[in-house]
């Protein structure tokens, strides 16, 4: 099973951009100039994301610089301890949203110290394995658009988080615990 | 949005204060601003590529041909997009390219996804219901296989990784069909309250 899907995630790729050439040429599309079309706006839309990326990358490398998520780890790792939820994982249930290089940092910082065959290795491995970063995702898509009113799509990304955390406990527990 | 941005900062200059990290907080600003451009030049490249081959294949309508497969879930899904609408194959695009962890790949084909629902959004500055919906399921990453996360344990000797994919892949699911589920909930009660 594994092993298909790692042919597969090889394969997928050259094999699309095969299939989408052929077609192209089978149809009489003059694809060059059809490319070159298309890419002039890889430039614009990266231009047009880098405000909104600014601002939430600043506005998070800055929550992260003056230990306000150290703070917040200290005042609920009580719950935790209550729930047999390994402490060293917190940093990571908060920064998962929040930045994806910080997330994947605290859990190669979790594996590397307590080793293959702790249990927050495997919960925290579970809980970076299934998430994409939520503010990254909103800068960027909604960047490129130039949308800055969000409505609920930040209330849904972050409910969606905090489900995957709680189920990645519960599926961890269930498996390995 | 207003005040997440305006609470992450402030928080950050007064927990920064107490904690004398103050000079950490100032350089971050540096950091993340410089952080920011190089995310979006890296881009660029990529972005290019995968437009353009999105652009062959959507002239030779093998874009269309993918929407009217995918059209029974779709159509539910994203009620509020026209029925002939070329978004609805981008989404699809970006989906099948997230699920096998091609996360360069995925970018550009949600960005084209929003852009086509941006030309039926009727006010340019707010997200429509499809767009949150859009965004709430992408913010879930579903992924077949966590190649970074397999990397990492392969790294730290970890003896049977793989043994995490299908934990993972159930979290992910859950939180992508809780995402979708949500977005649901919240559209109803929003249009309620306005």
């Amino acid at each position: 099973m594994t092993n298909l899907l790692n042919v597969l995630s090889l394969w997928i790729l050259p094999l699309l951009i095969f299939i989408i050439l052929t077609v192209g040429i089978i149809k009489k599309i003059p694809i060059y100039e059809e490319f070159t079309y298309g890419a002039k706006d890889g430039f614009k839309i990266a231009v047009n994301i880098i405000p909104y990326l600014v601002a939430i990358i600043v506005a998070i490398s800055m929550l992260r610089a003056s230990g306000a998520i150290e703070m917040l780890a200290s005042w609920i790792s009580p719950v935790l301890n209550y729930f047999k939820i390994p402490v060293d994982t917190l940093p990571l249930m908060i920064v998962r949203s929040l930045s994806g290089s910080a997330a994947l940092g605290v859990f190669s910082d979790i594996a590397s110290n307590l080793g293959p065959d702790d249990y927050a290795t495997k919960l925290s491995a579970i809980m970076v394995g299934s998430s994409e970063t939520t503010f990254y995702v909103l800068a960027v898509y909604f960047g490129a658009i130039n949308i800055s009113k969000y409505r609920y799509a930040v209330a849904v990304g972050l409910i969606a988080d905090f489900i995957g955390i709680i189920s990645a406990i519960l599926v961890t527990y269930w498996l390995f615990g | 949005m207003n005040y997440i941005f305006y609470f992450l900062i402030v928080i950050s200059i007064i927990v920064g204060a107490v904690n004398g990290k103050l000079q950490d907080v100032v350089d971050s600003v540096m950091s993340g601003a410089e952080l920011s451009v190089k995310i979006a030049f890296s881009l660029i490249g990529i972005m290019a590529f995968w437009l353009g081959i999105m652009q062959i294949a959507q002239k030779s309508g093998i874009i269309d041909w993918i929407s009217r497969t995918i059209k029974p879930v779709t159509r539910r899904l994203f009620n509020e997009l026209p029925q002939d609408s070329p978004a609805i194959g981008d989404v699809a695009m970006n989906f099948s390219a997230n699920a096998f962890g091609l996360g360069n790949a995925a970018t550009p084909f949600g960005i084209k996804a929003m852009e086509e629902m941006q030309k039926v959004n009727d006010k340019k500055d707010t997200a429509s219901n499809s767009m949150c919906l859009f965004l709430g399921m992408n913010t879930a990453g579903f992924q077949l296989i966590p190649t970074t996360v397999l990397a990492v344990l392969v790294s730290i000797g970890y003896k049977n990784p793989t043994e995490i994919i299908m934990p993972t892949l159930i979290v992910t699911l859950i939180a992508f069909l809780s995402a979708i589920v949500f977005s649901k909930i919240f559209q109803k009660l929003w249009r309620n309250n306005k």
